[in-house]
C-alpha cells in the first residue's frame, strides 16, 4: 500500500498525486515510470515519473482521465492508499551534455518533459522547452519549467496562450534561429511522429519516450513492442527512450487502438452515472 | 487396474474456468494407495526431483490419514498441491514405478493431490502465535523471484532458521503458477494456501519489488544479507520473427495468460483488464503452455481453435493428460505444419496466416526428430486472433544490472547444477533462469538444493568470521 500525500487538480481532465514511495524516490531517474494498481479489481496502470523527492520519499505523477482505470485513480483523495507500486521501471533518458537541447512537451507529456529538461540543463546544456497543448488550461507546469530552461515557449491550437499553433512550428523557428544540437520530445504519438520528421531533414538526434499498451510493464508479455530501426524491441524495458529517427509509429498508432472498444465497456461499467454500481462519482 | 480420477465433462468444462479434474475421492485414494507394493528399494523415490518418500505417504494415505500423509510429504516438498496438480509424474516418479513394467504405475501425482486436498487445515484459521517469528540465528537471506524455485528455498532457508525476504516483482505470489497456469488446471486458491503456509514459516515477501530495478545484487549485499537466492524464471516470450508478428490480434502466449490468469479479464468488466479473443484462434507451439492458452481461448468463447505444431503427435512436449484434455474439449491440432507470415487486414487486425507443410528428418541433438520445410507447400488459413506459444527465454533484468553475473549466449544464468552457485560468490541461482522454460517441479529441486547449498555457504563463512 502506498499513501497519497498530496492531490490536485492540474487542468479539467488532468490529475497529480504524489506518492509515498521511499525505495522508488531514491533510484528514480528522468525518464523512468512507474505502474501502479489501485485495488484488487484494478489494471497496472504505467505512469511516468514526474518528480522525485528522496529525502521526503515521495514521487509525483501525473495523469490524464482518459478511461476507467485513470477516472478512479481521480477518485482517490489525499490519505487514501492505492495497492500496488511498482518501479523505477524503463531506462532513464539519454543524458548527455551536447550544447543546446530542445525539450517539447504536448498535453500531459508536459509533466514527463520537465524532470527530462531538468537533467540536461544539470548536465550543462542550454535547454529550451516547448510546451503545448490544445488551449491555456491545459498548460501545465509552465512554471516550473521555465525556472529550469534557459528559454521557454508555449503553443495553443487556439492561442489562448503563447503562440497559436503547434510545438512544431516553434521547433522549426527555433531550428531557422539557432544551432539545436538534440531534441527530447514527450506527448502525443502524433506528435512526436512530426517533431521525428522535421528533425529528420536536419539530421538532428531526437529522442522521443513511446507510450504502448503495457501489461506487466518488466518484461514478461510483449504487448508493448515497438519496431525500431526494423527491430522489435520492448518498450517497457529497451526504453521507453528511443531514437525518433528509427521508430515506426504507423505501427505504434495502430497497437495502441488495441482495447479503445473495451476501453468503451469499462467505463460504462464503473463510471457511469445511469450505472448503480458507478465506482466513480464523477 | 489405475484409478480414473474424476473428470468433469468436456461440454460443461469447456465454457468456465473452475478447475477441470476433481482428483480422488477418499474412497478411490484408499484403493489406489493400497495397490502400492511397497517397495524395499522404491525406484519411484529416484524418480522424484525433490526425492519425497512416496512410499510412506502412500502407505499414511492407505491407513486413513490424509494429514500425516501430507506431513511426509512436506518433510520434502513444500508445494505438494501444486506439483500434485502439474507435475509431469509420467516422466518421473510414475516413470520408475516397479508396477508401470507390466500394468500401470500408481497414480502418485493424483495421491500426493489427495493427500494435500484433504490434509490441509483449514487455510483460513490464523496463524498460530511464534509461527511467524523470525529467526535471526543464521542471518539474512534474499530471495528473488515468489516462483516454484523462489518459494523452495524461501520455505527450506526459514526451516532451517534463516531470516528470509522474498522479492517479487508482480504484486502477488507464484511466478509462473499464478500468471501461467489456468485456474482451471491449478487454482490460485490452492497456489494462495501453499503461498500462506510459506508465510507461517517466517518468510517475509514483499511483492512489487524488481530487483534489479529497484535494488541490484551489490546493494542487496550492502542491505545486509549474507546469501542471495536467484529465481526470477524464465519470463522473456520468444516470438517467430515472421511478418505480421506486430499486428493487433498477435499474443505471446505470456500477455495471453497474464492478461487471463493474473489480472483475471476473464471476468471483464468487472476485472479491469481487458482482453479481446476473436472466433478463429490458433495457437503456435506443442507444449503445456500452447495447451493452456488453446483451452483458455475456448473458454473464452473462439468458435474455433486450432493449435499448429511444426512436429507431429509423438514430439510435442505437452503432458498427454493435457493434450487429451484439450482434444475432449474441441481443440483441433494441426501437426507439421509451421506458420511462415501473418497476414493483415487495411485496419491493422490479423485476418489470416500463411502456413508451410513440413515433414520430419533424422533424429536432432534433442531426440526429437527434426522438420523440414516443404517447399511450395505454403497455404492460407483463417484467423483472427494468433498466440505465440513457442517458449520463454530467461528474464535478462537481473543480469542486465549486474555485468559480473556470467550468463549463456542464450541469456540463461551460468550456475552449479548441484549447489546453483554462480560467478558471484554468495549469489546461487536456480529454476527457469538456469536452464530455461523447464518444469515446475525440476524449479523445486533446484531452489532446494541451493537452499542447502545456502547452509552449507552461510555455516562456513560464519566460521570464516569466528
Amino acid at each position: 500500500m502506498n499513501k497519497i500525500l498530496l492531490k490536485r487538480s492540474l487542468a479539467p481532465q488532468v490529475g497529480l498525486i504524489e506518492l509515498e514511495a521511499t525505495d522508488i524516490s531514491k533510484k528514480a531517474l528522468a525518464g523512468q515510470f512507474v505502474v501502479l494498481r489501485i485495488d484488487q479489481h484494478g489494471e497496472r496502470i504505467p505512469l511516468t515519473i514526474a518528480d522525485s523527492n528522496p529525502s521526503k520519499g515521495t514521487i509525483t505523477i501525473v495523469f490524464q482521465k482518459i478511461g476507467a482505470s485513470t477516472r478512479l485513480l481521480d477518485n482517490l483523495k489525499q490519505g487514501d492508499s492505492i495497492l500496488d507500486l511498482l518501479g523505477p521501471l524503463g531506462r532513464p533518458a539519454h543524458i548527455e551534455n551536447v550544447g543546446t537541447v530542445v525539450c517539447i512537451g504536448g498535453g500531459v507529456g508536459i509533466a514527463e518533459i520537465y524532470p527530462v529538461a531538468k537533467a540536461y540543463r544539470k548536465a550543462g546544456n542550454r535547454v529550451i522547452s516547448v510546451l503545448g497543448a490544445r488551449n491555456k488550461d491545459l498548460i501545465i507546469f509552465a512554471d516550473e519549467i521555465a525556472l529550469g530552461s534557459d528559454e521557454c515557449h508555449i503553443a495553443t491550437d487556439d492561442g489562448s496562450l503563447g503562440r497559436k499553433g503547434l510545438v512544431s512550428d516553434v521547433l522549426m523557428d527555433i531550428m531557422a534561429r539557432e544551432k539545436v544540437s538534440l531534441v527530447s520530445a514527450v506527448g502525443p504519438t502524433i506528435m512526436m511522429k512530426v517533431i521525428s520528421d522535421i528533425t529528420k531533414t536536419s539530421n538532428i538526434k531526437t529522442y522521443v519516450s513511446l507510450n504502448p499498451i503495457m501489461l506487466d510493464a518488466t518484461g514478461m508479455c510483449g504487448v508493448c513492442r515497438v519496431t525500431i530501426d526494423g527491430k522489435v524491441k520492448f518498450a517497457c524495458v529497451d526504453g521507453p527512450e528511443f531514437d525518433g529517427h528509427e521508430v515506426d509509429f504507423a505501427e505504434l498508432m495502430s497497437r495502441q487502438k488495441l482495447y479503445l472498444d473495451e476501453e468503451k465497456k469499462a467505463v460504462e461499467r464503473h463510471c457511469s452515472s445511469e450505472n448503480p454500481d458507478c465506482r466513480c462519482k464523477t | 487396474m489405475r484409478n480414473k480420477p474424476r473428470l468433469r465433462s468436456p461440454k460443461e468444462r469447456a465454457k468456465d474456468f473452475h478447475e477441470v479434474s476433481m482428483g480422488y475421492s477418499p474412497e478411490q485414494a484408499k484403493e489406489e494407495a493400497s495397490r502400492c507394493i511397497q517397495c524395499k528399494k522404491p525406484q519411484c523415490v529416484t524418480g522424484c526431483p525433490v526425492n519425497i518418500d512416496i512410499p510412506a505417504f502412500i502407505k499414511l494415505i492407505v491407513s486413513g490419514d490424509p494429514k500425516g500423509a501430507l506431513n511426509k510429504i512436506k518433510e520434502k516438498n513444500n508445494l505438494p498441491a501444486v506439483c500434485g496438480r502439474v507435475c509431469p509424474q509420467e516422466d518421473q516418479c510414475e516413470k520408475m514405478c516397479i508396477l508401470g513394467k507390466k500394468g500401470e504405475p500408481i497414480a502418485i501425482g493424483y495421491l500426493e493431490r489427495f493427500a494435500s486436498d484433504y490434509g490441509t487445515p483449514s487455510p483460513t484459521l490464523p496463524l498460530a502465535k511464534g509461527e511467524r517469528e523470525r529467526s535471526d540465528r543464521g542471518g539474512k537471506v534474499a530471495v528473488v523471484g515468489a516462483g516454484p524455485a523462489g518459494l523452495t528455498c524461501a520455505a527450506d532457508l526459514a526451516k532451517a532458521g534463516y531470516n528470509v525476504t522474498l522479492f517479487e516483482s508482480l504484486h502477488g505470489p507464484g511466478g509462473v503458477l499464478s500468471y501461467g497456469i489456468p485456474e482451471f488446471r491449478l487454482p490460485k486458491k490452492i497456489v494462495n494456501n501453499e503461498v500462506e503456509y510459506i508465510r507461517s514459516l517466517g518468510v517475509d515477501i514483499q511483492y512489487n519489488m524488481m530487483v534489479g530495478g529497484i535494488f541490484t545484487i551489490k546493494e542487496l549485499f550492502a542491505k545486509g544479507y549474507k546469501a542471495i537466492f536467484l529465481g526470477s524464471g524464465a519470463g522473456l516470450p520468444k516470438f517467430m520473427r515472421i511478418p505480421g508478428e506486430n499486428l493487433n490480434g498477435v499474443y505471446s502466449a505470456n500477455e495471453f495468460l497474464t492478461r487471463i490468469n493474473l489480472m483475471k479479464a476473464y471476468l471483464f468488466p468487472d476485472y479491469m483488464t481487458p482482453v479481446r479473443i476473436g472466433k478463429n484462434v490458433a495457437v503456435i507451439g506443442g507444449g503445456n503452455v500452447a495447451m493452456d492458452s488453446a483451452r483458455s481461448a475456448l473458454r473464452l468463447g473462439a468458435d474455433k481453435v486450432t493449435i499448429v505444431y511444426r512436429r507431429s503427435k509423438e514430439e510435442m512436449p505437452a503432458r498427454i493428460e493435457e493434450a487429451e484434455n484439450a482434444l475432449e474439449e474441441g481443440i483441433e491440432f494441426r501437426f507439421l505444419t509451421s506458420p511462415t507470415r501473418i497476414i493483415g487486414d487495411e485496419k491493422g487486425w490479423v485476418k489470416s496466416m500463411e502456413c508451410q507443410k513440413m515433414e520430419l528428418g533424422e533424429k536432432d541433438e534433442s531426440g526429437r526428430r527434426s522438420f523440414i520445410p516443404l517447399q511450395g507447400s505454403e497455404y492460407i488459413m483463417d484467423v483472427d486472433t494468433v498466440i505465440m506459444a513457442i517458449g520463454q527465454s530467461p528474464n535478462p533484468l537481473i543480469g542486465n544490472s549486474s555485468p559480473e553475473l556470467s550468463r549463456e549466449k542464450w541469456g540463461g544464468v551460468i550456475a552449479d547444477p548441484e549447489t546453483g552457485q554462480t560467478s558471484i560468490p554468495g549469489v546461487f541461482a536456480g529454476g527457469d533462469i538456469v536452464t530455461g522454460a523447464a518444469t515446475v517441479i525440476s524449479a523445486m529441486g533446484a531452489g532446494k538444493k541451493a537452499a542447502e547449498a545456502i547452509g552449507r555457504y552461510l555455516g562456513q563463512s560464519m566460521k570464516d568470521e569466528v
